[in-house]
């Protein structure tokens, strides 16, 4: 059965196209790789499948569910790893997690017991209560790891998940997300730069390029069509070695801006 | 419920340990009341208008709610530059729901903030004619809070960055604050004032204080109330409108 089924997706924004009639079904409890430079789409598809953009053209089937019409029962079966903090700075990390608890709609008891395991698990437990700014980026990740767990999506949508960390938690959190794939029957959807990280985990693998899929199959595959040997080399024979251009965010002005103004 | 009142705790929980922020939004509330109490009242009071204190101290908690409550409202551009947002935006809860917690956690804070001010100015001499009645008046504090942390998240909804920021400061709530009839009587203005604070709905919110505190009235309570009221419909609907509208 395909848990994610995509069909000539495409976004536009004013004249740029990010997204260009990408179609891919996932199946379920598949670790899906999607692959792509900087800008090449992949952000942007991550947020249509989870509800937070409205796709120009196209239709998505996330669980059975539509995103668009029926976006609280997408919600209800997908958990989402941000490529960037989304965290609350001001708050402790128990006051994160059981903000998400009670959002998901978890009974306190439920609530209580799976913060704690995910918490130990991601052996945060004994900082539960210290505010989240106190933690470093590595640990920031970690707690958002625990928290995109914990209402147990059958979806879990990861973008960029190990940007910054280092190998043993890199491991850690893997050989977790594996077992859950395994036990759970949990799909996993991830997005990474780094190659020999998808060639380990994903079964399959998109490959996006300039809003279009240029490539899709087990790592195997696209290997022997492209004739390397090496993931990376494949992927750098399908996508060109020029370096892109990712857009300025105007994140880093604000951080100035913000430190500035004092909070 | 239960979601509304989590996104409620949590911006209680960021107010309460912002503490530097609480002492610096009191401040200019101070200096107000200092400067322009001490400063202005023997003009006032020669002018036979009684003392200005007891006439400056609603306005100025008028000025620290409406300030507050926007600035709250605001800071769901805050959330989506650091992401916190997304979490809220991809929880099975609808935005309805997440509009009206963040504008009663905001309202909350600023009502909280409207009371020091009052507790503030009673330690600069002054005196409410009766303490039921400024309880009343904490109900209508929060009523304009509300009003103003709705106008904020409309505000917000539109707005991607921060950059923004001065232009509402300077543009919207300053002269919201100084056109209210806050610091001066709106009786025997130019008429171009007084036509102007009728459209200001802090003007009604503030005539409600003084009626409540000092029991001064320029519009009426009743009219104050179903003023304050109609706006804050209109804007907690405008307000849901154009958040549910927000794409990140």
């Amino acid at each position: 059965m395909d848990v994610i089924k995509v069909k000539n997706l495409t976004k536009k924004f004013d004249d740029f196209t990010a997204v260009d009639h990408i179609s891919f079904d996932v199946a379920e409890g598949e670790i899906f790789a999607f692959l792509g430079p900087n800008g090449a789409g992949k952000s942007t598809t991550i947020k249509m499948l989870t509800t937070l953009l409205t796709p120009s053209e196209g239709t998505i089937e996330l669980n059975g569910h539509d995103p668009v019409n029926d976006s609280n029962a997408v919600r209800h079966s997908i958990g989402v790893i941000f490529q960037d903090p989304s965290v609350d700075d001001e708050l402790t990390a128990f006051e994160n997690m059981e903000f998400h608890g009670v959002l998901y709609g978890l009974s306190r008891k439920e609530r209580r017991k799976r913060i704690k395991e995910l918490m130990e698990f991601v052996e945060l437990w004994d900082r539960k209560d210290s505010l989240v700014k106190e933690f470093s980026g590595g640990m920031k990740r970690r707690l958002e790891i625990a928290r995109g767990l914990l209402h147990h999506p059958k979806v879990l949508f990861l973008d960029e998940p190990t940007l910054g960390l280092d190998p043993q938690t890199r491991n850690h959190m893997w050989s977790y997300l594996q077992e859950l794939n395994k036990t759970k029957k949990m799909t996993v959807f991830f997005t990474t730069h780094y190659m020999e990280e998808a060639d380990r985990v994903a079964k399959r693998i998109a490959v996006i390029d300039h809003g279009k899929i240029i490539a899709s199959g087990s790592s195997a595959e696209l290997k022997a069509q492209t004739r390397t040997e090496y993931l990376e080399d494949a992927f750098l024979a399908l996508t060109g070695k020029e370096i892109r251009e990712e857009e300025g965010s105007t994140l880093d002005r604000m951080r100035i801006h913000r430190r500035v103004r004092g909070r | 419920m239960k979601t509304i009142y989590i996104l409620w705790l949590r911006q209680l929980k960021r107010y309460i340990r912002s503490k530097s922020r609480i002492v610096g939004s009191l401040a200019q509330p101070l200096l107000f009341l200092l400067a322009l109490g001490y400063g202005m009242g023997p003009v006032f009071q020669k002018a036979g208008q009684g003392n200005y204190i007891q006439f400056l101290a609603p306005g100025i908690i008028g000025m620290s709610i409406i300030f507050t409550s926007i600035f709250y409202g605001l800071e769901i551009i805050w959330d989506r530059q650091f992401g916190f947002l997304k979490e809220t935006l991809v929880a099975p809860v609808s935005r309805f729901n997440i509009m009206i917690g963040r504008t009663l956690g905001g309202a909350t804070v600023a009502t909280v903030q409207g009371v020091i001010v009052f507790l503030i100015s009673m330690l600069v001499g002054f005196r409410p004619v009766s303490f039921p009645l400024a309880l009343v008046a904490v109900l209508f504090m929060l009523l304009v809070a509300i009003l103003f942390s709705a106008i904020g998240i409309t505000i917000a909804s539109l707005l991607d960055d921060m950059q923004g920021f001065q232009l509402i400061m300077n543009f919207l709530v300053m002269p919201l604050f100084f056109l209210s009839g806050a610091i001066f009587p709106l009786q025997n203005v130019p008429g171009v004032i007084e036509k102007i604070a009728m459209f200001d709905p802090l003007s009604y919110g503030i005539d409600a204080f003084r009626q409540l505190l000092v029991n001064i009235s320029h519009f009426g309570l009743m009219t104050d109330l179903t003023v304050l009221v109609a706006v804050t419909l209109f804007f907690l609907s405008l307000g849901s409108y154009f958040f549910s509208k927000v794409q990140i």
